[in-house]
């Protein structure tokens, strides 16, 4: 679950719960990047990495129906296990290039959301789509996080403007800030505050900051194509 | 501006993205009905008067009030709903402007509208507590009948 984007509090929660079921005392401390877990009085703690966070909200709901269903005992120890077996082998997410159609989709809604005119809206299909595919493929091969939205975001005003200089586009402003929005962490921003409120202070700062250097690299992205024109 | 065709451009982007955000099939109209809410009411605030800072919060309020009441209805986590329905709000326009500005080496208006920025996000992020606050205490009293 914390790998693929619930709050914090969330992952904590549902581990005490469902050890609660089991009629075990338990404790858990859950930070964005690692789970500490001890069950019982003489068990051996249980300390797990969190070394990849990505978004997939439809696993975290799974997983938090099967913890449900557990705690209100409708399924047994064995069965809860192959379910989230089940759960974590079946990839939930939608397929990569339906995501992609997606975002570019959302960038031409946003567009017309932010006041722009529908001549424009093309330009912000293909460059929304385009700017998401390239910031999926290069976190994909540099597995640097902050690089790759900076690096989507350059790409992508560059596509903005080269698409008003052909003649696609009209104003090649609103085209690059509806096709900035799919790499607007949104997720990291709800969470951040869910966590705070929660009383996890670690996981809500740490998240915070997540969300504020993803910002940071996408302004300056932007911003150093402004400066190329 | 035409009210619905925002109406229908902002489902479409808040359904989109739920897709971006793997939301469940079954709960996808539902988190797009959510951003649709959020942005209207942002929409209608801005349009009876209503300065962007309020607005916003009011907007983000509506949504996480709405997104609660859903995330137990349908027994989902809240961010499924919510995260997708906040993205319009955020003040991508304004941060352009003032990213702009300050290539432009003009800081006077670059720090200002920085400055608006983060109070709008503020906003976002106010919106959202309250919505919160007022859930719990809407839903104490019963649990503490509940418990005897």
């Amino acid at each position: 679950m914390s790998q693929n984007g619930a709050e914090t509090f969330r992952v904590e929660d549902t581990m005490i719960r469902m050890a609660q079921a089991c009629h075990q005392p338990a404790q858990s401390f859950v930070t964005p990047t690692g789970i500490v877990f001890s069950l019982g009085t003489d068990n051996q703690t249980h300390l797990i990495r969190v070394s990849e966070r990505r978004v997939n909200l439809n696993l975290v709901t799974e997983v938090n129906t099967i913890s449900r269903r557990f705690c209100s005992g409708h399924l047994s120890l064995s069965e809860t296990h192959a379910a989230l077996v089940a759960v974590e082998q079946s990839n939930h997410q939608y397929p990569v290039p339906l995501q992609i159609l997606m975002a570019a989709i959302a960038s031409g809604c946003f567009l017309i959301m932010f006041g722009g005119v529908w001549n424009d809206f093309a330009a912000a299909v293909v460059c929304g789509g385009l700017g998401f595919a390239l910031a999926l493929y290069l976190h994909h091969i540099t597995r640097i996080r902050f690089f790759s939205e900076f690096l989507a975001s350059l790409a992508l005003g560059l596509m903005a403007i080269g698409c008003t200089r052909i003649g696609i586009g009209e104003m090649e402003d609103k085209i690059i800030i509806a096709s900035v929005m799919p790499l607007v962490p949104g997720l990291l921003i709800t969470n951040a505050i869910r966590d705070l409120m929660a009383g996890h202070l670690m996981a809500g700062v740490a998240k915070g900051t997540e969300a504020v250097l993803t910002a940071m690299a996408i302004g300056a992205g932007v911003a150093v194509t402004l400066t190329l024109i | 501006m035409n009210i619905p065709i925002q109406l229908v451009v902002s489902f479409c982007a808040t359904a989109a993205f739920g897709m971006v955000f793997s939301v469940p099939r079954r709960l996808l109209v539902t988190c797009g009905a959510v951003g649709m809410l959020g942005w209207i009411a942002y929409l209608l605030l801005i349009r009876w008067g209503m300065s962007t800072v309020p607005a916003t919060l009011l907007a983000a309020f509506v949504l996480a009030s709405a997104s609660l009441f859903l995330a137990r209805l349908h027994k989902a986590p809240v961010t499924v709903f919510s995260a997708a329905g906040i993205i319009p709000l955020v003040p991508g326009g304004l941060a352009y402007d003032a990213m702009r500005d300050f290539v432009l080496n003009d800081y006077n208006t670059a720090v200002q509208l920085s400055a608006k920025t983060l109070m709008i996000a503020g906003a976002i992020a106010m919106g959202l507590i309250l919505a919160e606050v007022v859930y719990q205490l809407l839903r104490r009293p019963k649990e503490l009948i509940r418990a005897k």
